[in-house]
């Protein structure tokens, strides 16, 4: 019987195996992706710095992908960590050192932090309650931030943040020229680990978690500490861009920490497709450039446009335009 | 059978009792797994033959009594540590990893079990492993060839045997078996059979059946629950001439 | 020492008005997420939409509030069934996350008209004659318009409360709740039945949308701005439960008047934490099942 451990798979075996591991391998798409990325630097100067704050946002939206898409945590509240980590960017900025790197490092300790403390309380709920909770500590975290007007601005907004020439080489200047490259390789970075997370042990776990909680107990996993973790890897991420917001604006508002943010990034998710890592580069570029053109025809009703826009999606293309491209190339085979 | 008496039961229940408000499910049932036991479960629908699983293995807590493993308490533990002290489950309706492939389903319970399903770098050799042993337990029950689909595609009996090797997976000490065979073409039913006597002869398994010529073949005590309550334990040949079993199917089959 | 005893009469006083419309409007969310298992974030839109419609044939048209408010609530209830036939409906299945997001595009939607329609700022209700001032109940006096709220609110769920133990709407509601597959094995027609629910909770929404406009400002934020409070009441009280909510809503009510008087300037912080300790002790709820 296979159960003895010493098992040798048959030859049929040794393909599955390796086509098992072969799944999350890089493919050569995903390098053009980064190399669209790479020569839209050059293809569209003058949407340099809009391009920064959407790297910024897509890497705040793939954090969020790994809790909603691939652990089923369905969070209202992610803007919290964003929040928190561009607060902490631009307070370390202005008290301790203007070292973009040290920022960054700082907001990501900062928001892991706030991650795995409020995962402790969040995590124990599921459903509504875990809506309202993690909506509640956005409203807890704004309100601090409104009120704590001494040290965070109040409602001015953290000024006079400054951002040393990153590597002591370039400076965040005016035209977005080194903010696009700078936020561009740290959602590069990003990516990286988020891509190597969900395709380890690790990450098929936490889609377990996802998919069938009560067998995840019952072969054995500490559910509640996966979900911990993936909770506190993902607010970390989060913090990240947070931080990246604040260098790139050197300012920060109190509007980082606000449902409303938490909403947009959930927009942006299920308008790229949800769970599938490159949902965040379709959804945030799309939501971003969407908002830059409606938002100056109509900036009143646009938000109309949006709340349409997310009711038909949810309605006739729940996996986002990458689920819509998925069936075309499917139905594309079937015809051939 | 008679040499496995003088071990320690590796399970053992002492007045295990739950009610959900007035309705009594589990009424002070005893019941002990030694090792190497083939023992049966079987009762009319509604018995609390499931819930008694799920008191065992921790996903309802009792309202009474004690469950210990190997002589150690383990009533208030969680089902996670209860996996790790050696208790394997499978589910009457299946519970899989739906979008996961039917490998992925077993690997992730090997990972698991062998302590590595936390790690994020550096588990190449280790998932390797994992997927060739999966792969291994698969082929060991016949569905090699299905180890690359997603597993909600695959038919509903097939379905079932990967149940079942989730909880082979585990390599539990104490296996609990919730109507294996329920759903699974009568022509392949004898996998069912052929996977429990191939089992480690040390380790003890419970199967709670409703095919008769089944639990004849493969257990050597038989529990018969009826509204909670333990009506009669017994041999095989005891339980087929009790006339309190006979009274309970023939009421059970006369409606 | 009276001044003390007064401030308290009065702080309850507030606290309960102010409790009771928020149970008024969330139990229908209470209900339809333990009946359907549908996360409806979008509840406070019909809430806001009985608010917009009552002010404004109130003030633009000069039907009398009562009126206004009854008409506001079969209008409201109405709608509701369309928008569940032809979209609710359909998600009922979806995964936790479309509902969510399915909600928040109508909260989007919802907000955008509004402010369409009515522009930015909040709705200003002109309260009737007869409702403004104080009223004297012996020992002391009150505003009027809190003792009707409080008066109304007190009957419309007395009237709900009988309606669920007393009909066989009720009976079946309850039997649904409690056991959907059971329900529908005894024949109860449950797809009838959560359209009905929906169209009660989304009426009862607009009531109180409507009657507390003056407590819960009507604006095109309403959706969003009390969201959390509408959860709240539903997450402490328990799902699927309709007394549950009520001492939520009226335990928030009081503890956030309290707080707002005492200590105005963290009054949010105290809410907050206590809500948090209170779901740690009872993750699902004082009234909830495990
Ligand atoms: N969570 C629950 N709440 C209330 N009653 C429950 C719950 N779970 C099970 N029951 C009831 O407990 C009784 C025993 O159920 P159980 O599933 O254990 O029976 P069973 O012997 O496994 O039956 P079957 O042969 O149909 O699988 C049934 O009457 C069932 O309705
Ligand atoms: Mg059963």
């Amino acid at each position: 019987m296979a159960t003895d451990g010493t098992v040798r798979p048959s030859l049929a075996g040794a393909e599955v195996v390796s086509a098992s591991l072969a799944r999350h391998r890089f493919r050569p798409l995903e390098g053009l992706v980064w190399l669209a990325m790479l020569a839209g630097y050059w293809l569209w100067p003058e949407y340099r710095p809009l391009g920064s704050q959407i790297f910024i946002m897509c890497l705040f939206v793939l954090s969020l992908d790994i809790v909603v898409g691939y652990a089923g945590i369905v969070t209202l509240g992610h803007a919290a960590f964003f929040g928190v980590g561009a607060y902490t960017a631009g307070l370390t900025a202005i008290h301790l050192s203007n070292e973009p790197f040290l920022g960054l490092l700082t907001a990501a300790v900062a928001a892991g932090l706030v991650g795995i403390l409020s995962g402790l309380i969040v995590l124990r709920t599921t459903g509504l309650t875990l809506m309202m909770l993690t909506l509640a500590i956005v409203f807890v975290l704004h309100e601090a931030a409104n009120k704590l007007g001494s040290v965070t601005g109040g409602s001015d907004g953290l000024q006079g943040v400054t951002v040393a020439p990153i590597l002591g080489l370039w400076s965040l200047d005016f035209f977005g020229q080194t903010a696009y490259i700078y936020t561009g390789a740290v959602l590069f970075l990003g990516w990286l680990f988020a891509r190597i997370l969900v395709g380890s042990p690790f990450g098929r776990s936490i889609v377990g978690i996802r998919e069938n909680l009560v067998r995840m107990r019952a072969i054995g996993s500490p559910v509640r500490l996966r979900l911990l973790v993936v909770y506190g890897i993902s607010a970390t991420m989060a913090g990240i861009a947070g931080a990246l917001l604040t260098q790139t604006t050197q300012f920060v508002s109190l509007s980082a920490i606000t449902f409303t943010r938490s909403g947009e990034a959930l927009i942006m998710l299920i308008l790229g497709g949800v769970g599938r890592l490159y949902g965040a580069f379709v959804g945030a570029p799309i939501y971003m450039l969407m908002q830059d053109a409606l938002a100056k025809y109509n900036p009143v009703f646009w938000t109309f446009w949006i709340g349409l826009m997310l009711v038909l999606t949810v309605m006739f293309a729940r996996n986002g335009v990458l689920g819509l491209v998925d069936s075309v190339l499917a139905w594309r085979r079937r015809a051939a | 059978m008679t040499a496995s008496a003088s071990l320690p039961p590796l399970l053992e229940t002492q007045g295990l009792s739950k009610s959900f408000g007035a309705l009594v499910v589990a009424d002070s049932i005893d019941l002990t797994l030694r090792p190497g036991a083939r023992h049966a479960l079987i009762g009319p629908n509604g018995a609390g033959k499931t819930t008694f699983v799920n008191l065992v293995t921790g996903t309802l807590q009792p309202t009474a009594g004690r469950i210990l493993m190997g002589g150690e308490e383990v009533t208030g533990l969680s089902p996670e540590a209860r996996v790790r002290k050696g208790v394997g489950r499978t589910f009457q309706i299946n519970s899989l990893f739906n979008r996961l492939s039917v490998l992925e389903n077993v690997a992730i319970a090997v990972s698991e079990r062998d302590g590595f399903a936390g790690r994020i770098f550096r588990a190449r050799k280790a998932e390797r492993r994992a997927f060739e042993e999966a792969y291994a337990i698969l082929e060991g029950i016949g569905i090699g060839m299905e180890a690359l689909r997603p597993v909600a595609e695959i038919a509903y009996g097939r379905q079932r045997l990967v149940e079942i090797a989730i909880a082979l997976a585990l390599k539990p000490k104490v296996l609990l078996l919730d109507e294996p065979a329920a759903g699974i073409p009568s022509a392949e039913s004898h996998v069912v059979l052929d996977v429990v006597e191939a089992l480690p002869p040390d380790i003890a398994v419970l199967i709670i059946e409703h095919d008769m010529a089944l639990v004849f073949r493969l257990a050597s005590r038989i529990t018969v629950l009826v509204q909670g309550a333990i009506l009669v334990e017994g041999t095989p040949q005891e339980i087929a001439h009790d006339p309190k079993v006979k009274e309970v199917y023939l009421g059970e089959k006369s409606h | 020492m009276d001044q003390i005893l007064s401030a308290l009469v009065s702080i309850l006083f507030h606290g309960l008005a102010y409790g009771m419309i928020l149970y008024v409007i969330s139990v229908g969310l209470s209900v339809t997420m333990g009946l359907m298992g549908f996360a409806n974030l979008a509840h406070g839109v019909f809430a806001m939409a009985g608010g917009y419609i009552t002010v404004t044939l109130m003030n633009g048209f000069g039907i009398h509030f009562f009126l206004a408010l009854v008409t506001a609530c079969i209008v409201v209830a109405l709608a509701s069934v369309v928008l569940e036939r032809l979209l609710y409906s359909r998600l009922y299945t979806a995964s936790e996350l479309d509902q969510v997001l399915f909600t928040i595009g109508i909260i989007f939607m919802a907000s955008a008209a509004a402010r369409y329609a009515w522009g930015p700022l909040p709705q200003r209700m002109i309260l009737p004659e007869s409702l403004s001032g104080q009223v004297d109940l012996g020992f002391r006096t009150f505003p009027t318009y809190r003792t009707f709220l409080i008066v109304v609110s007190g009957v419309i769920i007395a009237a709900l409360w009988l309606g669920i133990e007393r009909t066989r709407f009720g009976a079946q509601l309850r039997a649904a709740v409690d056991n959907r597959r059971m329900a529908e094995a005894i024949g109860i027609n449950t797809r009838r039945l959560f359209t009905a629910t929906f169209a009660v909770g989304s009426g009862l929404a607009a009531l109180g949308g409507g009657l507390g406009a003056d407590i819960l400002a009507i604006e095109p934020a309403y959706a969003l701005e009390y969201l959390v409070y509408f959860l709240i009441v539903v997450s402490v009280g328990g799902l699927g439960t309709v007394k549950g909510p009520f001492v939520a809503a009226v335990l928030l009510g009081v503890t956030d008047t309290t707080c707002k008087y005492l200590i105005p300037e963290f009054g949010a912080f105290f809410i907050f934490l206590a809500m948090i300790g209170l779901l740690l002790w009872r993750p699902t709820g004082l009234f909830g099942r495990a």
